[in-house]
């Protein structure tokens, strides 16, 4: 077995972060793709708004519900899955409303919140609110168990790992007891307030104006029934992430210098969160035998091909293994902040992976058993 | 076309993540100083990579010169907000005060998006020639460091979302004003993009999303990282049809040779691609550079190929 599927074994739940346009839904995808071939029933989520996971995979469509490879594409590519492969894009509308709809204390309550202005233009609007729904879609799927492994995939910023907060941060503010004081019996709450709050109220009032404060107000307090939901999802959420046994974190980085510093920054990130690590890995590494150019290359290229075209192709070349000293000082230095832990290496393919096909080579690399990797790393 | 990105007050540069974005920010940024302009390079990420770059630590939130006429700013949405209110409020103590309170804390940090409304204001705040700041001069150009094209689009739809979730007052005034800003004549977008086949699809869905939701359409793309063709076909079949001859050295570094041919052609039909369906969106490209890291020098030489092409 190779180090990465020993590394994964048995988890429920990877998560790919890292920094931008390194791999993370190529990874995501060819995990995914590599564990349905070993048996296991994958679904794999992508929080990106945009459509590379769907893309890469070759489905149509994608939208918040799971939809299967087919099967025969992927036998088409060469894999014989014996498990099920399963793609989503999340869906923050649908899964804000199917939260809803699954914690309303009751009807009106529902209705309430589903009919609320407020609600209306946040849930759909995509910024901020994803961050809340990846997590909880995680949980549902989760909870479902219709799948043996999920592969999350995560959005391009610094603050991917911002999300794991998102579920608290929003249980915490609907417990607040400020807030049930401020929301109690909506329209007149304010009058509830202490003198110093209301004075404050009446300078925000003045900020936002009475109608927002009051709409902000209701929305809300339309969310109080189901406090005690949001909790309890929020802690088991966390629960599930913290588990080394059941959850794993893959940092997907390049060997570029500022990817490198942020892989860095995102392993202690999830060192200080006591978050499970299972393994780096760097794509798209570029390498060239030996670092230094052989002296008697230029005449013996020239004779090759003439002294015109010898000389291009000992620029090339140069450039090339420059490129390839950069990667290894930078696999170098991840290296060494892992002290030993997980470190795959997968080449720059010259044919860039947007597809099953490409995915399929990846792993080649991805999950190359250690003596073939132990042997390229030789050959390096 | 792009000459009138230079023109513009205020110009969101996004892509699909790694693929350029922060680097071209900076090198326009450098282009419009060079241009004698007083430009901004605002990133919103909490990276602080232009300026770690220049000047060695982060500038924060304070604006700062890195280069002659070029300065930076990272737009912390906390800081933005303490402004926005001291500016509506007038007084220092009431504001602090407000900040203070939990339940408004609790407010601020729940409600989604309030981050990127914070954000787009501080933008748009940056780029008023009456400035809202105590003291600070005007800009003749802010270029912001958006997100990846996802939420690059999600935080410039922002404001429109406050501005129907506020149906009377001063947000929705605000937002609103803000919104035709960013819609308006003197905001630009330019995307980039790498010549590959997933960044350049992410480039067609976003420029059709820009013209769907935000009605505004595209002012350029930037394609980056573009090899050099440094090997005609027939060169490349000449060394081909060496099939294996000369010591191992030459042979790798022939072999590097097809190799950088078979990428530069993959990457020339990804451009043809490219501009093929952006019909006529201005499309520049920027070299691949083969330096150890990017940085000053590197952005300098980005500069002067956007200058040469704007
Ligand atoms: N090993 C590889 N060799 C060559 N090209 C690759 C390889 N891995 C990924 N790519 C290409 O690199 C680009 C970035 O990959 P991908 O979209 O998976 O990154 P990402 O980290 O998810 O990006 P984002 O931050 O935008 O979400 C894509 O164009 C993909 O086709
Ligand atoms: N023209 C170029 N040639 C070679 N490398 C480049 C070029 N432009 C950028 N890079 C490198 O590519 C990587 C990504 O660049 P950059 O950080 O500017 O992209 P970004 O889109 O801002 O990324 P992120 O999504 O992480 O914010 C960096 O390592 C950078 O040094
Ligand atoms: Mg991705
Ligand atoms: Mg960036």
């Amino acid at each position: 077995m190779s180090a990465l599927a020993a590394a994964l074994e048995g988890r429920e739940v990877v998560v790919c972060a890292g920094p931008g346009g390194v791999g993370k839904t190529t990874s995501a995808a060819a995990i995914g793709l590599a564990m349905a071939a070993r048996g296991r029933r994958v679904a794999v989520l992508t929080i990106d708004p945009a459509r590379r996971l769907a893309d890469s995979l070759g489905l149509e469509e994608i939208g918040g519900e799971e939809r299967r490879v087919d099967p025969e594409r992927l036998s088409a590519a060469g894999v014989e899955a014996s498990g099920e492969l399963w793609a989503a894009m999340l869906d923050a509308k649908r899964t804000w409303d199917e939260l809803i709809e699954r914690h309303a204390p009751d009807e009106r309550t529902r209705d309430a919140v589903l009919g609320n202005r407020i609600y209306k233009e946040l849930s759909s609007a995509v910024a901020g609110s994803q961050e809340y729904m990846a997590m909880e879609k995680l949980h549902e799927l989760h909870a479902e168990g219709r799948y043996d492994l999920l592969v999350l995939d995560t959005p391009p910023t610094r603050n991917a790992l911002d999300f794991l907060d998102a579920p608290e941060r929003l249980s915490r503010f609907i417990d607040s007891r400020s807030l049930r004081l401020f929301l109690r019996g909506n329209r007149g709450s304010l009058k509830l307030l202490g003198r110093s709050s209301q004075a404050l109220f009446a300078v925000l009032r003045r900020i936002t104006g009475v109608d927002l404060l009051e709409d902000m107000a209701e929305f809300f307090h339309s969310f109080g029934g189901m406090s005690e939901g949001f909790e309890r999802r929020a802690r088991e959420v966390n629960a599930l992430l913290a588990d080394g046994a059941r959850t794993t974190f893959v940092v997907v980085a390049s060997p570029a210098e500022e990817a490198v510093d942020e892989a860095i920054f995102f392993r202690r990130r999830l060192r200080e969160s006591g978050l499970p690590f299972g393994a780096a890995v760097v794509n798209r590494v570029h390498s060239a035998p030996g670092a230094m150019a052989d002296p008697g290359l230029q005449g013996e290229l020239v004779e090759l091909v003439g002294e015109n075209l010898a000389r291009r192709v000992v620029r090339n070349d140069g450039d090339w293994r420059a490129l390839a000293e950069r990667d290894r000082l930078g696999l170098e230095r991840l290296a060494a902040e892992l002290e030993g832990e997980l470190l795959v290496r997968v080449p720059d393919l010259d044919d860039d992976v947007h597809d099953l096909d490409g995915l399929v080579r990846v792993n080649e690399h991805l999950f190359a058993s250690e003596t073939t990797s132990r042997r390229r790393a030789r050959l390096a | 076309m792009s000459s009138s990105l230079l023109d513009k007050r205020l110009v969101f540069v996004t892509g699909k993540g790694g693929v350029g974005r922060t680097t071209v920010a900076a090198a326009l940024g450098l282009a419009a100083a060079r241009r004698g302009k007083r430009a901004i390079v605002c990133e919103v990420a909490q990276q602080e990579r232009v300026s770690r770059a220049l000047g060695g630590v982060g500038v924060g939130f304070e604006e700062t010169e890195l280069a002659p006429g070029l300065w930076a700013i990272s737009v912390d949405p906390q800081r933005a907000m303490e402004e926005y209110l001291r500016d509506r409020i007038g007084s220092r103590r009431l504001s602090e005060l407000v900040l203070e309170n939990r339940l408004f804390q609790y407010l601020t940090a729940a409600t989604p998006g309030m981050r990127e409304l914070l954000t787009m204001g501080k933008v748009w705040e940056l780029a008023q020639l009456e400035r809202r700041t105590p003291e600070a001069a005007p800009y003749d150009i802010v270029i912001v460091d958006a997100p990846a094209t996802g939420h690059g689009l999600g935080i410039m739809r922002t404001p429109r979302t406050f501005r129907d979730v506020a149906r009377v007052g001063p947000i929705r005034r605000q937002a609103d004003i803000i919104h035709s800003f960013v819609t308006g004549p003197k905001t630009g977008v330019l995307c980039v993009a790498r010549p590959e086949e997933m960044p350049v699809n992410e480039t067609l869905q976003f420029r059709r999303a820009l013209e769907a939701d935000m009605g505004i359409a595209l002012d350029a793309v930037a394609v980056n990282a573009l090899y050099p063709e440094r090997f005609s076909a027939a060169e490349a079949a000449r060394i081909e049809s060496l099939d294996g001859r000369g010591s191992v050295a030459a042979r790798t570094a022939l072999e590097a040779a097809l190799g950088e041919h078979a990428r530069a052609r993959t990457q020339r039909s990804q451009l043809r691609r490219l501009r093929r369906e952006t019909d006529d969106v201005p499309v520049l490209t920027l070299p691949f550079l083969f330096t150890p890291s990017v940085g000053l020098t590197e952005w300098g030489r980005l500069a002067a190929e956007l200058e040469r092409s704007l």
